[in-house]
């Protein structure tokens, strides 16, 4: 604990810069083998999306390629865009103006007066070198792709071509017709949903959380990008037939205004998390908590949430209120002895509370989080008449309670006897249910 | 209308008159009345939908001029102008001069525009394959056109309204507008794909066009509703750490404010400004480090306690530093207690080995303590403030930031807090207003004379 006396010191070390999401990304450090990967899915659609693209590059270069300059320009547009790849809130990278140039370069069935008749083979493979070109500068410098994203854009392509390309010579597709923009719509839209699907499947296996939640979350926070690149891509594809390859220089415009605009909110989103990640750590600079304290409580809570399946936008409150949770203590005139909540009398703990929930709810756009917080220490039934507190509340109270009791550096014994120790209360103050997935989460560390 | 003033009267009359008269002269030949229903009907249902989309006026571009744009080529200047008039009809609430002037200002603009395709050689009717790529030149004269003559519309009315004469002093930024004009102008290029694709698919096309820009406009939105949570929040949190001393409440937003007049002043972008804002924000945040006794004693500091004092920069520091967007503004917090003759704390840099943001802090800084009232002192007026300021400059201050502070503060004011006593009954209320009442204590250990400025010991 850092008391006041110990002020003119340097600062202690800090826990590593990374939210319970960096914390679970880091899983995939391992010096396992590969085929003992903790991510079987991860793995199995990275290799199926490598190995796809090998094999159509390699049937490309075996049969040559059909209007290489078109092949060339779609390729370069890619890579520029893939260049230009952005990380969406919750570390999904996303890169729109590849994304889009690869579905038009798919849908595309003529251009100018001529029409277009490359193989699906083709496509995946100009794609494919497409993305790798403009992951090259990224990887020169350190910022490796996230494999799985990267993998879920070529496969999303390759269900689209290998779809799309057998129809262009059966129904002899060449103009630009309602027809042709209905079967490109549902197929778009078809290659979106899988996308999720599997983007969800990618999520629940490394956040270990519940699979339809998961699927839920994704379809909800791809929404967006999906729908901006899935118009764009077959607006390009439509509009190339009238105007040649001008087009797909000039309509990638709109994408690149939306390519802002997500830019633009994945960084406030960021922001904001960081703010209120590093002014959690004004309680324990101001000696009231221990160090790492609300860091690691916001860990656990998010652990032990994922394992009750808590949708995303839960996770992010439940994280917000996690980190803020000992804010009260700053009303407090001095800090309370050795700052562990746990161990103060039930009214201070829930006067804590009280006071920070008031803070939180000054800033009036946080109840939710707020809500949570004042919350936060009644016993299993609740306090007077308002019934159950809500689950984030009682995750935090046996995050806080556990984090308390344990310490900064407890060994596996302290560990398991503390976790008896909730177990023991679990019939009045401790949500079993919190506590059987707090046992799961420490069984798996 | 009786709100209006008589020059914005009269200009309203004269462009909506105006605007009639295209739209009732024609001519009518040669335009395909259904391509011309359908445009219109387009053009106001994408008003519609990017007002409700739009919660911020504050970017002045919207998607459903691309839609106008594409009128320009498909039906021509006078069907473009009949589009436009229609954003009259627009489902929203809005007054009825507001609604005419919309509606004819945007059919000038087309109208316009429309001239200026035709002159530059361009079609009406939907494109062919042939007209690409010549078509691009005419096409974005047309944009330029649109453009300028909807901000010159717009402008003008501003003018007759009087708004633009009372501020005017602040240099323009240019950097922020230039990016507003040209991603608008990327929006508007889109009218060219409607048209492009018009003959082939038909309605389809706009609806293509327009998803990725209402998505992009609902990002905007969403991105500057988590803006303002993040600042409320960020005040919020401050203030927090303010409640430790009843005396320095509502410290942090002012500096905040202040040191964000003064880079406004300086001319800083937008951006920058912000940043500085943030930092003046959370600029004591360390010290909440310091204990509480020692803040609020009224005695001389010994220099154990003085030592503690000057760390806080550090501590605050420390707490922020992972807010990566903050960035240099991170070194304002740093060295806000530096001084231009290196006697200040916690590195004792020298003149301009300050950084920028620091010495913008500073000022801000000392000039809120000077004009509040402390424990031991009443608060200065605003005019010995800055005397005082000024005659710190060149051992403490950097001139230019108090003559900016200056300038900033002789135009728009300064909102001294109007908090003198505290309450009883508050929160620790008794405790502290006990020996609150004696006379200014002296400065304790402060080694220099600028810091025997009473006050001193808060900075």
């Amino acid at each position: 604990m850092m008391t006041q006396s110990q002020s003119g010191e340097a600062p202690s070390p800090r826990p590593p810069l990374t939210g319970p999401e960096g914390g679970a990304l880091g899983l995939q450090r391992s010096r396992e083998p590969i085929w003992r990967t903790a991510r079987p899915v991860r793995a199995v659609s990275v290799a199926a999306a490598g190995a796809g693209t090998m094999a159509a590059v390699v049937w490309t270069a075996a049969h040559g390629a059909v209007e290489p300059y078109v092949a060339l320009t779609f390729c370069l547009v890619i890579a520029v865009g893939e260049l230009a790849r952005i990380t969406l809130p919750g570390h999904r990278e996303v890169a729109p103006i590849a994304s889009a140039g690869a579905i038009s370069y798919a849908f595309l069935v003529s251009l100018g007066d001529a029409p277009v008749e490359h193989s699906a083979a083709q496509v995946i493979a100009v794609v494919g070198l497409g993305l790798a070109l403009g992951e090259l500068p990224h990887v020169a410098v350190g910022r490796s792709p996230r494999l799985e994203d990267l993998a879920r854009r070529v496969l999303a392509v390759m269900l689209i071509a290998a779809a799309f390309r057998p129809l262009v010579t059966q129904l002899s597709l060449t103009e630009p017709s309602v027809r042709v923009t209905l079967i490109m719509a549902s197929l778009v839209l078809l290659a979106w949903l899988v996308d999720a699907a599997m983007a969800g499947v990618l999520r629940a296996e490394r956040l270990r959380t519940n699979l339809l939640v998961a699927v839920r979350d994704e379809v909800r926070a791809q929404f967006a990008t999906g729908a901006a690149i899935g118009a764009s891509g077959v607006l390009i594809a439509l509009a190339c037939t009238v105007t040649g390859l001008v087009g797909l220089l000039v309509f990638s415009a709109p994408l690149l205004v939306s390519q802002v605009a997500f830019r633009r909110h994945a960084e406030v989103r960021r922001t904001y998390l960081e703010t209120v990640r590093a002014l959690s750590r004004v309680t324990e600079v101001g000696g009231y908590v221990e160090n790492g304290h609300s860091r690691r409580v916001s860990h656990l809570a998010h652990a032990i949430a994922c394992e009750l399946g808590f949708s995303e936008a839960q996770l992010l409150e439940l994280e917000y209120a996690a980190l803020m949770h000992d804010i009260g203590q700053l009303s407090l005139r001095e800090p309370i002895a050795g700052g562990a909540t746990v161990l103060a009398s039930p009214r201070e703990q829930r006067r804590i509370a009280e006071l920070g929930s008031a803070i939180i709810r000054e800033t009036g756009v946080l109840d939710s989080v707020a809500e949570i917080v004042r919350r936060q220490c009644e016993p299993l039934a609740g306090d007077g008449d308002e019934g159950v507190p809500p689950l984030g509340s009682r995750i935090i109270k046996v995050a806080n309670a556990f984090d308390d009791l344990v310490g900064e550096n407890g060994d596996d014994e302290r560990r398991a006897a503390v976790l008896e120790r909730l177990r023991m209360d679990t019939d009045s103050e401790y949500d079993p249910k919190v506590v059987d997935a707090l046992a799961t989460v420490l069984a798996r560390a | 209308m009786r709100a209006l003033p008589g020059g914005a009267r009269v200009y309203v009359g004269i462009i909506v008159v105006s605007a009639v008269t295209i739209v009732l002269v024609g001519p009518y030949s040669g335009i395909d009345l259904k391509t011309l229903v359908l445009v219109a009907v387009l053009f106001v249902v994408a008003e519609s939908i990017s007002t409700i989309v739009v919660s911020n006026g504050k970017m002045g571009m919207s998607p459903s001029s691309a839609v106008s744009l594409a009128a320009v080529v498909l039906v021509g200047p006078v069907g473009a102008a009949v589009v436009g008039f229609a954003s009259c009809l627009t489902i929203r609430k809005q007054i009825l001069v507001k609604r005419a002037f919309n509606g004819a200002q945007f059919a000038l603009a087309a109208y316009a525009a429309g001239h200026v395709y035709l002159l530059c050689g361009g079609a009406v009717g939907e494109p062919a394959r042939a007209d690409f790529p010549m078509i691009l030149l005419p096409y974005v004269a047309a944009v330029v056109t649109h453009t300028a003559v909807n901000s010159a519309l717009v402008g003008v009315l501003m003018w007759t309204l009087g708004a633009v004469r009372t501020r005017r002093r602040s240099p323009i930024h240019w950097r922020p507008l230039v990016a507003v004009e040209l991603s608008s102008i990327g929006y508007q290029m889109l009218g060219l794909a409607i048209a492009a694709v018009w003959g082939g698919v038909g309605v389809v096309a706009p609806l293509l066009v327009l998803l990725p820009l209402f998505i992009a406009r609902w990002t905007f939105a969403q991105q500057a509703d988590e803006a303002r949570a993040h600042e409320a929040t960020l005040a919020t949190l401050c203030q927090a750490v303010e409640t430790k001393d009843y005396y320095t409440r509502g410290h942090c937003m002012r500096v905040a404010e202040g040191a964000a007049m003064i880079a406004r002043e300086l001319g800083m972008p937008a951006e920058r400004v912000q940043k500085i804002r943030y930092a003046g924000m959370l600029h004591d945040i360390g010290k909440l480090g310091v204990p509480t006794k020692v803040l609020q004693k009224t005695g001389k500091l010994t220099d154990e306690e003085y030592a503690a004092i000057k760390l806080h920069p550090t501590r605050g520091y420390e707490i922020v530093r992972e807010i990566s967007f903050l960035d240099e503004a991170l070194a304002g917090i740093r060295h806000h207690h530096e001084r231009l003759d290196g006697r200040g704390y916690p590195m004792g840099l020298v003149g301009m080995e300050i950084p920028e943001s620091a010495r913008i802090i500073s000022v801000a800084d000392v000039f809120d303590c000077l004009t509040s009232t402390r424990s031991y002192r009443k608060a200065w007026s605003v005019e010995d403030a800055i005397a005082e300021l000024r005659a710190c400059v060149g051992t403490q201050f950097d001139g230019r930031m108090v003559e900016a502070l200056v300038r900033a503060v002789e135009r728009e004011g300064w909102k001294t807090p109007d908090v003198v006593e505290p309450p009883g009954g508050c929160y620790e209320a008794a405790e502290k207003a006990v020996g609150r009442t004696g006379p200014p204590a002296a400065e304790g250990s402060a080694p220099a004379p600028a810091e025997a400025v009473p006050g001193g010991r808060d900075r």
